[in-house]
Protein backbone atom coordinates (compact mmCIF):
# COMPACT_ATOMS: atom_id res chain seq x y z
CA UNK A 1 0.00 0.00 0.00
CA UNK A 2 1.32 3.82 -0.63
CA UNK A 3 1.60 3.80 3.29
CA UNK A 4 3.56 6.32 5.61
CA UNK A 5 5.77 3.75 5.43
CA UNK A 6 7.33 3.92 2.02
CA UNK A 7 9.79 7.31 2.74
CA UNK A 8 12.17 5.95 -0.23
CA UNK A 9 12.80 9.07 -1.60
CA UNK A 10 10.88 11.43 0.46
CA UNK A 11 11.79 14.80 1.36
CA UNK A 12 11.29 17.54 4.28
CA UNK A 13 12.08 14.73 7.47
CA UNK A 14 15.58 16.96 7.94
CA UNK A 15 19.28 15.81 8.73
CA UNK A 16 19.70 12.16 9.99
CA UNK A 17 20.93 12.55 13.50
CA UNK A 18 23.02 9.74 14.53
CA UNK A 19 23.89 9.62 18.16
CA UNK A 20 26.97 8.79 19.18
CA UNK A 21 27.32 5.94 21.97
CA UNK A 22 23.41 5.08 21.74
CA UNK A 23 21.81 3.03 23.67
CA UNK A 24 20.19 -0.23 22.61
CA UNK A 25 17.01 1.16 24.67
CA UNK A 26 15.87 5.00 25.27
CA UNK A 27 13.38 4.25 28.19
CA UNK A 28 12.71 1.30 30.26
CA UNK A 29 9.25 1.11 28.06
CA UNK A 30 10.79 0.23 25.24
CA UNK A 31 12.52 -2.84 26.27
CA UNK A 32 9.10 -4.19 27.48
CA UNK A 33 7.65 -3.16 23.99
CA UNK A 34 10.53 -5.32 22.34
CA UNK A 35 9.85 -8.25 24.43
CA UNK A 36 5.79 -8.10 24.09
CA UNK A 37 5.62 -7.78 20.89
CA UNK A 38 8.19 -10.63 19.99
CA UNK A 39 6.46 -12.87 23.08
CA UNK A 40 3.17 -12.21 21.35
CA UNK A 41 4.65 -12.93 17.66
CA UNK A 42 5.57 -16.00 19.00
CA UNK A 43 1.99 -17.17 19.40
CA UNK A 44 1.57 -18.28 16.14
CA UNK A 45 -0.95 -16.30 15.24
CA UNK A 46 0.06 -13.98 12.61
CA UNK A 47 3.49 -13.53 10.29
CA UNK A 48 6.02 -10.60 10.15
CA UNK A 49 4.06 -9.75 7.18
CA UNK A 50 0.72 -8.98 8.38
CA UNK A 51 2.33 -7.07 11.52
CA UNK A 52 4.33 -5.27 8.78
CA UNK A 53 0.88 -4.59 7.32
CA UNK A 54 -0.51 -3.79 10.36
CA UNK A 55 2.23 -0.96 11.32
CA UNK A 56 2.02 0.72 7.67
CA UNK A 57 -2.12 0.64 8.19
CA UNK A 58 -1.59 3.43 10.92
CA UNK A 59 -2.32 6.90 9.81
CA UNK A 60 -0.14 9.05 8.15
CA UNK A 61 -0.31 11.36 10.95
CA UNK A 62 -0.03 8.53 13.53
CA UNK A 63 2.71 7.09 12.05
CA UNK A 64 4.68 9.90 11.71
CA UNK A 65 4.58 11.69 15.02
CA UNK A 66 5.40 7.49 16.81
CA UNK A 67 8.60 6.57 17.79
CA UNK A 68 9.67 3.34 16.39
CA UNK A 69 8.51 1.53 19.24
CA UNK A 70 5.50 2.99 19.62
CA UNK A 71 4.70 2.22 16.01
CA UNK A 72 4.88 -1.10 17.11
CA UNK A 73 2.64 -1.23 20.49
CA UNK A 74 -0.04 0.76 18.06
CA UNK A 75 0.08 -2.15 15.54
CA UNK A 76 0.45 -4.98 18.14
CA UNK A 77 -2.85 -3.81 20.05
CA UNK A 78 -4.21 -3.75 16.36
CA UNK A 79 -2.77 -7.41 15.75
CA UNK A 80 -4.08 -8.81 19.46
CA UNK A 81 -7.57 -7.29 18.96
CA UNK A 82 -7.66 -8.80 15.37
CA UNK A 83 -6.94 -12.32 16.70
CA UNK A 84 -9.31 -12.17 19.89
CA UNK A 85 -6.49 -11.77 22.38
CA UNK A 86 -7.63 -8.37 23.73
CA UNK A 87 -10.67 -6.78 23.66
CA UNK A 88 -11.37 -2.89 23.15
CA UNK A 89 -12.63 -3.15 26.79
CA UNK A 90 -9.26 -4.54 28.28
CA UNK A 91 -7.24 -1.95 26.99
CA UNK A 92 -9.68 0.46 27.92
CA UNK A 93 -9.80 -0.56 31.22
CA UNK A 94 -5.90 -1.54 31.61
CA UNK A 95 -6.72 -4.94 32.96
CA UNK A 96 -7.63 -8.51 31.76
CA UNK A 97 -11.69 -8.41 31.43
CA UNK A 98 -12.82 -10.75 28.72
CA UNK A 99 -11.70 -14.37 27.65
CA UNK A 100 -9.19 -14.90 24.84
CA UNK A 101 -8.33 -16.75 22.46
CA UNK A 102 -6.17 -20.04 23.08
CA UNK A 103 -2.59 -19.42 21.36
CA UNK A 104 -1.25 -21.86 19.42
CA UNK A 105 2.09 -21.61 21.68
CA UNK A 106 2.97 -19.57 24.80
CA UNK A 107 7.05 -18.71 24.83
CA UNK A 108 8.60 -19.66 27.97
CA UNK A 109 11.40 -17.48 29.41
CA UNK A 110 13.42 -20.88 28.85
CA UNK A 111 12.76 -21.32 25.30
CA UNK A 112 13.67 -17.92 24.40
CA UNK A 113 17.47 -18.46 23.12
CA UNK A 114 16.59 -21.91 21.27
CA UNK A 115 13.87 -19.77 19.62
CA UNK A 116 15.60 -16.07 18.92
CA UNK A 117 18.14 -18.72 17.21
CA UNK A 118 15.94 -21.02 15.21
CA UNK A 119 14.80 -17.42 13.50
CA UNK A 120 11.78 -17.88 11.32
CA UNK A 121 13.13 -18.67 7.73
CA UNK A 122 10.81 -17.43 4.80
CA UNK A 123 12.24 -19.41 2.12
CA UNK A 124 9.90 -22.19 0.32
CA UNK A 125 10.44 -24.13 -2.58
CA UNK A 126 8.99 -23.01 -5.85
CA UNK A 127 7.65 -25.75 -8.26
CA UNK A 128 8.28 -23.44 -11.24
CA UNK A 129 12.14 -22.70 -12.71
CA UNK A 130 13.09 -19.14 -12.47
CA UNK A 131 11.61 -16.81 -15.12
CA UNK A 132 14.50 -14.26 -15.30
CA UNK A 133 18.37 -15.45 -14.94
CA UNK A 134 20.99 -12.78 -14.04
CA UNK A 135 22.04 -10.30 -16.38
CA UNK A 136 18.32 -10.01 -18.03
CA UNK A 137 17.04 -6.45 -18.05
CA UNK A 138 13.07 -6.28 -16.13
CA UNK A 139 10.52 -3.56 -16.20
CA UNK A 140 8.85 -3.45 -12.48
CA UNK A 141 5.13 -3.31 -12.69
CA UNK A 142 3.32 -0.18 -11.80
CA UNK A 143 0.68 -0.89 -9.30
CA UNK A 144 -0.97 0.37 -6.46
CA UNK A 145 -2.48 -2.23 -4.40
CA UNK A 146 -4.52 -0.99 -0.76
CA UNK A 147 -3.14 -4.22 0.42
CA UNK A 148 0.91 -5.18 1.61
CA UNK A 149 3.54 -5.07 -1.14
CA UNK A 150 7.06 -5.24 -0.81
CA UNK A 151 7.59 -3.16 -4.24
CA UNK A 152 8.53 0.74 -2.93
CA UNK A 153 6.99 3.54 -4.80
CA UNK A 154 10.23 4.73 -6.33
CA UNK A 155 11.30 1.36 -8.28
CA UNK A 156 7.86 0.70 -9.88
CA UNK A 157 7.63 0.79 -13.56
CA UNK A 158 11.37 1.30 -13.72
CA UNK A 159 13.79 -0.49 -15.90
CA UNK A 160 16.42 -2.05 -14.10
CA UNK A 161 18.51 -5.27 -14.47
CA UNK A 162 18.70 -8.77 -12.36
CA UNK A 163 21.32 -9.42 -10.97
CA UNK A 164 21.13 -12.87 -8.63
CA UNK A 165 18.33 -14.78 -8.54
CA UNK A 166 17.62 -16.08 -4.81
CA UNK A 167 16.13 -18.33 -3.58
CA UNK A 168 11.89 -18.76 -3.30
CA UNK A 169 10.13 -16.75 -0.69
CA UNK A 170 7.29 -16.47 0.53
CA UNK A 171 5.42 -13.70 -1.05
CA UNK A 172 4.18 -11.18 1.63
CA UNK A 173 1.48 -9.45 -0.73
CA UNK A 174 -0.93 -12.36 -0.24
CA UNK A 175 0.50 -13.59 3.40
CA UNK A 176 0.13 -10.02 4.75
CA UNK A 177 -3.80 -11.31 4.51
CA UNK A 178 -4.66 -14.92 5.23
CA UNK A 179 -4.20 -15.15 1.67
CA UNK A 180 -1.41 -17.88 2.01
CA UNK A 181 2.40 -18.38 1.63
CA UNK A 182 2.29 -18.35 -2.70
CA UNK A 183 6.22 -18.71 -2.42
CA UNK A 184 8.00 -17.29 -6.01
CA UNK A 185 11.62 -16.35 -6.65
CA UNK A 186 13.28 -13.48 -5.42
CA UNK A 187 15.43 -11.28 -7.59
CA UNK A 188 18.26 -8.41 -6.65
CA UNK A 189 17.17 -5.74 -9.42
CA UNK A 190 19.77 -3.01 -9.87
CA UNK A 191 18.52 0.45 -10.89
CA UNK A 192 20.35 2.86 -11.61
CA UNK A 193 19.90 6.34 -9.78
CA UNK A 194 19.21 8.02 -13.00
CA UNK A 195 16.44 5.81 -13.94
CA UNK A 196 14.82 6.35 -10.33
CA UNK A 197 15.23 10.09 -10.01
CA UNK A 198 15.82 11.64 -13.27
CA UNK A 199 17.60 14.84 -14.03
CA UNK A 200 19.73 15.88 -11.57
CA UNK A 201 20.45 12.19 -10.05
CA UNK A 202 23.61 11.20 -8.64
CA UNK A 203 25.15 9.63 -11.62
CA UNK A 204 27.13 7.22 -9.75
CA UNK A 205 24.32 6.05 -8.13
CA UNK A 206 22.98 2.49 -8.29
CA UNK A 207 20.04 1.55 -6.07
CA UNK A 208 18.90 -2.00 -5.80
CA UNK A 209 15.85 -3.92 -4.55
CA UNK A 210 15.05 -7.79 -3.70
CA UNK A 211 12.06 -8.49 -5.70
CA UNK A 212 9.54 -11.21 -5.88
CA UNK A 213 9.02 -12.63 -9.54
CA UNK A 214 5.46 -10.95 -9.82
CA UNK A 215 6.23 -7.86 -9.21
CA UNK A 216 8.54 -8.19 -12.62
CA UNK A 217 8.12 -8.33 -16.47
CA UNK A 218 11.00 -8.89 -18.98
CA UNK A 219 11.98 -5.03 -20.55
CA UNK B 1 9.51 -11.91 39.00
CA UNK B 2 9.97 -8.81 39.67
CA UNK B 3 9.01 -5.71 38.09
CA UNK B 4 10.09 -2.90 40.08
CA UNK B 5 12.25 -1.87 36.27
CA UNK B 6 9.23 0.00 35.62
CA UNK B 7 9.10 1.96 38.07
CA UNK B 8 11.07 4.90 36.96
CA UNK B 9 8.10 5.60 33.99
CA UNK B 10 5.35 5.56 35.82
CA UNK B 11 4.20 8.80 34.51
CA UNK B 12 4.77 9.04 31.08
CA UNK B 13 1.67 7.80 29.47
CA UNK B 14 3.29 5.50 26.95
CA UNK B 15 5.16 3.74 29.41
CA UNK B 16 1.96 3.21 30.90
CA UNK B 17 0.18 1.95 28.15
CA UNK B 18 2.91 -0.72 26.99
CA UNK B 19 2.76 -1.81 30.88
CA UNK B 20 -0.91 -2.12 30.70
CA UNK B 21 -0.70 -4.40 27.94
CA UNK B 22 2.06 -6.30 29.17
CA UNK B 23 -0.06 -6.72 32.87
CA UNK B 24 -3.36 -8.28 30.26
CA UNK B 25 -1.57 -10.59 28.17
CA UNK B 26 0.49 -12.27 31.44
CA UNK B 27 -3.01 -12.07 33.36
CA UNK B 28 -4.52 -14.18 30.31
CA UNK B 29 -1.53 -16.35 30.32
CA UNK B 30 -0.52 -15.18 26.72
CA UNK B 31 3.03 -14.23 27.59
CA UNK B 32 5.19 -15.04 29.97
CA UNK B 33 7.27 -11.62 31.64
CA UNK B 34 10.38 -13.80 32.18
CA UNK B 35 10.61 -14.43 28.57
CA UNK B 36 10.77 -10.54 28.23
CA UNK B 37 13.17 -10.39 30.35
CA UNK B 38 15.30 -13.36 28.15
CA UNK B 39 14.47 -11.71 25.28
CA UNK B 40 15.69 -7.77 26.14
CA UNK B 41 18.99 -9.39 28.27
CA UNK B 42 19.64 -11.25 24.76
CA UNK B 43 19.84 -8.25 22.59
CA UNK B 44 21.16 -5.65 25.13
CA UNK B 45 24.27 -7.72 26.51
CA UNK B 46 24.49 -10.98 24.07
CA UNK B 47 24.00 -9.98 20.44
CA UNK B 48 25.66 -6.80 19.04
CA UNK B 49 28.34 -5.70 16.30
CA UNK B 50 31.05 -7.75 17.65
CA UNK B 51 29.28 -10.71 15.77
CA UNK B 52 29.66 -8.91 12.03
CA UNK B 53 32.84 -7.24 13.06
CA UNK B 54 34.31 -10.75 13.68
CA UNK B 55 32.65 -11.87 10.53
CA UNK B 56 34.41 -9.11 8.81
CA UNK B 57 37.68 -9.83 10.46
CA UNK B 58 37.72 -13.58 9.59
CA UNK B 59 36.97 -12.22 6.09
CA UNK B 60 40.03 -10.27 6.01
CA UNK B 61 42.41 -12.71 7.12
CA UNK B 62 41.21 -15.75 5.16
CA UNK B 63 40.27 -15.67 1.41
CA UNK B 64 38.74 -18.73 1.34
CA UNK B 65 36.46 -17.74 3.90
CA UNK B 66 35.82 -14.33 2.37
CA UNK B 67 34.66 -16.22 -0.69
CA UNK B 68 32.55 -18.48 1.02
CA UNK B 69 31.00 -15.19 2.73
CA UNK B 70 30.58 -13.86 -0.54
CA UNK B 71 29.11 -17.26 -2.08
CA UNK B 72 26.87 -18.28 0.90
CA UNK B 73 26.66 -15.53 3.27
CA UNK B 74 24.05 -17.37 5.83
CA UNK B 75 26.17 -20.49 5.58
CA UNK B 76 30.03 -18.70 6.07
CA UNK B 77 28.56 -16.87 9.12
CA UNK B 78 26.30 -19.66 10.41
CA UNK B 79 29.92 -21.45 11.00
CA UNK B 80 30.31 -19.10 13.73
CA UNK B 81 27.06 -19.65 15.34
CA UNK B 82 25.26 -16.11 14.74
CA UNK B 83 22.21 -17.23 13.84
CA UNK B 84 18.70 -16.62 14.39
CA UNK B 85 16.41 -14.44 14.12
CA UNK B 86 16.06 -11.31 11.36
CA UNK B 87 19.81 -13.00 10.07
CA UNK B 88 17.88 -16.18 8.44
CA UNK B 89 18.96 -15.33 4.85
CA UNK B 90 22.24 -12.95 4.80
CA UNK B 91 23.87 -11.17 2.33
CA UNK B 92 27.61 -10.30 2.65
CA UNK B 93 28.95 -6.88 0.23
CA UNK B 94 31.84 -6.06 -0.04
CA UNK B 95 33.54 -2.29 -0.73
CA UNK B 96 35.99 -2.21 -3.30
CA UNK B 97 38.23 0.81 -4.42
CA UNK B 98 35.54 1.33 -6.86
CA UNK B 99 32.24 0.58 -5.07
CA UNK B 100 31.07 1.52 -1.52
CA UNK B 101 27.95 -0.22 -0.18
CA UNK B 102 25.65 1.18 1.85
CA UNK B 103 22.34 -0.55 3.31
CA UNK B 104 19.09 0.82 4.17
CA UNK B 105 15.38 -0.58 4.45
CA UNK B 106 12.86 2.36 3.25
CA UNK B 107 10.27 0.18 3.86
CA UNK B 108 10.59 -0.86 7.77
CA UNK B 109 13.86 -1.01 9.50
CA UNK B 110 15.18 -4.42 8.34
CA UNK B 111 18.37 -4.99 9.56
CA UNK B 112 20.77 -8.18 10.20
CA UNK B 113 19.94 -8.65 14.20
CA UNK B 114 22.34 -11.82 14.14
CA UNK B 115 25.21 -10.01 13.58
CA UNK B 116 24.47 -6.18 14.05
CA UNK B 117 22.19 -6.41 17.26
CA UNK B 118 19.38 -4.14 17.22
CA UNK B 119 19.46 -0.92 15.25
CA UNK B 120 20.09 2.13 15.89
CA UNK B 121 17.24 4.69 16.02
CA UNK B 122 18.85 6.74 12.95
CA UNK B 123 18.00 3.68 11.45
CA UNK B 124 14.93 3.04 11.60
CA UNK B 125 13.87 6.87 11.33
CA UNK B 126 12.26 9.42 8.42
CA UNK B 127 15.31 10.93 7.63
CA UNK B 128 17.55 7.96 6.72
CA UNK B 129 14.90 5.67 5.41
CA UNK B 130 13.92 8.78 2.73
CA UNK B 131 17.12 9.73 1.67
CA UNK B 132 19.79 6.99 1.71
CA UNK B 133 18.16 6.13 -1.85
CA UNK B 134 18.46 9.61 -2.82
CA UNK B 135 21.29 11.09 -2.18
CA UNK B 136 23.71 8.79 -0.09
CA UNK B 137 26.22 11.35 -0.30
CA UNK B 138 24.47 13.52 1.56
CA UNK B 139 23.23 10.90 4.39
CA UNK B 140 27.02 10.02 4.30
CA UNK B 141 28.45 13.58 4.94
CA UNK B 142 26.32 13.90 7.79
CA UNK B 143 28.18 10.68 9.23
CA UNK B 144 31.42 12.51 8.45
CA UNK B 145 31.73 10.33 5.83
CA UNK B 146 32.74 12.57 2.41
CA UNK B 147 33.65 10.01 -0.51
CA UNK B 148 35.61 11.09 -3.38
CA UNK B 149 32.88 12.08 -7.02
CA UNK B 150 34.62 9.29 -8.74
CA UNK B 151 33.67 6.54 -5.96
CA UNK B 152 30.46 4.54 -7.22
CA UNK B 153 27.60 4.04 -4.27
CA UNK B 154 25.26 1.02 -4.45
CA UNK B 155 22.43 1.50 -2.36
CA UNK B 156 20.93 -1.90 -1.12
CA UNK B 157 17.37 -1.67 -0.16
CA UNK B 158 16.38 -4.83 1.99
CA UNK B 159 12.41 -4.90 0.29
CA UNK B 160 12.91 -8.96 1.15
CA UNK B 161 14.30 -11.28 4.13
CA UNK B 162 17.98 -10.96 2.98
CA UNK B 163 19.51 -8.91 5.32
CA UNK B 164 22.93 -7.27 4.38
CA UNK B 165 26.28 -6.84 5.92
CA UNK B 166 28.32 -4.72 4.46
CA UNK B 167 32.46 -5.96 4.10
CA UNK B 168 34.60 -3.00 4.74
CA UNK B 169 37.75 -2.09 2.83
CA UNK B 170 40.81 -3.64 5.10
CA UNK B 171 42.78 -0.61 6.22
CA UNK B 172 46.80 -0.31 5.17
CA UNK B 173 49.22 -1.15 7.91
CA UNK B 174 47.46 -3.93 9.52
CA UNK B 175 49.52 -7.20 7.81
CA UNK B 176 49.93 -9.73 10.40
CA UNK B 177 47.20 -8.44 12.92
CA UNK B 178 45.12 -11.31 14.89
CA UNK B 179 41.67 -11.18 13.29
CA UNK B 180 41.13 -10.02 17.27
CA UNK B 181 42.98 -6.99 16.34
CA UNK B 182 41.02 -6.36 13.12
CA UNK B 183 37.93 -6.76 14.69
CA UNK B 184 38.42 -3.69 16.72
CA UNK B 185 38.78 -1.99 13.62
CA UNK B 186 34.86 -2.72 12.35
CA UNK B 187 32.32 -0.36 13.54
CA UNK B 188 28.47 -1.39 13.77
CA UNK B 189 28.35 1.84 10.87
CA UNK B 190 30.78 0.18 9.01
CA UNK B 191 28.82 -2.95 8.57
CA UNK B 192 25.98 -0.81 7.75
CA UNK B 193 28.04 1.22 5.06
CA UNK B 194 27.36 4.51 6.87
CA UNK B 195 31.47 4.47 7.88
CA UNK B 196 34.54 3.15 6.93
CA UNK B 197 36.71 0.78 9.14
CA UNK B 198 39.00 2.65 11.25
CA UNK B 199 42.44 3.07 10.53
CA UNK B 200 45.15 1.18 12.77
CA UNK B 201 46.29 4.79 14.08
CA UNK B 202 42.44 5.58 15.27
CA UNK B 203 42.38 2.70 17.69
CA UNK B 204 44.95 4.00 19.72
CA UNK B 205 47.33 0.84 19.34
CA UNK B 206 50.80 1.22 17.59
CA UNK B 207 50.43 -0.24 13.93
Amino acid sequence: MNGPHDLGGQMGFGPVAPEKDEPYFHAAWERRALGVTLCASAMGAWTIDESRHARESLHPADYYSSSYYQIWIKALETLLKRHGFVSERDLKAGEAIDAAATPKRVLKAENVPAVLAKGGPCDRPVATAPRFKAGDAVQTKNFNPSGHTRLPRYARDKRGTIEAVHDGFVFPDTNAHGQGENPQWVYTVVFDGTEIWGEGADPTLTVSIDAWESYLEPA
Amino acid sequence: MSHDHDHDNELDPFAARVRALETILSRKGLIDPAAIDAIVDTYETKIGPRNGARVVAKAWSDPAYADWLKRDATAAIESLSYTGRQGEHMQAVFNTEETHNLVVCTLCSCYPWSVLGLPPVWYKAPPYRSRAVIDPRGVLEEFGLTLPTTKKIRVWDSTAELRYLVVPMRPDGTDGWSEERLADLVSRDAMIGTALAQEPQQTGEPA
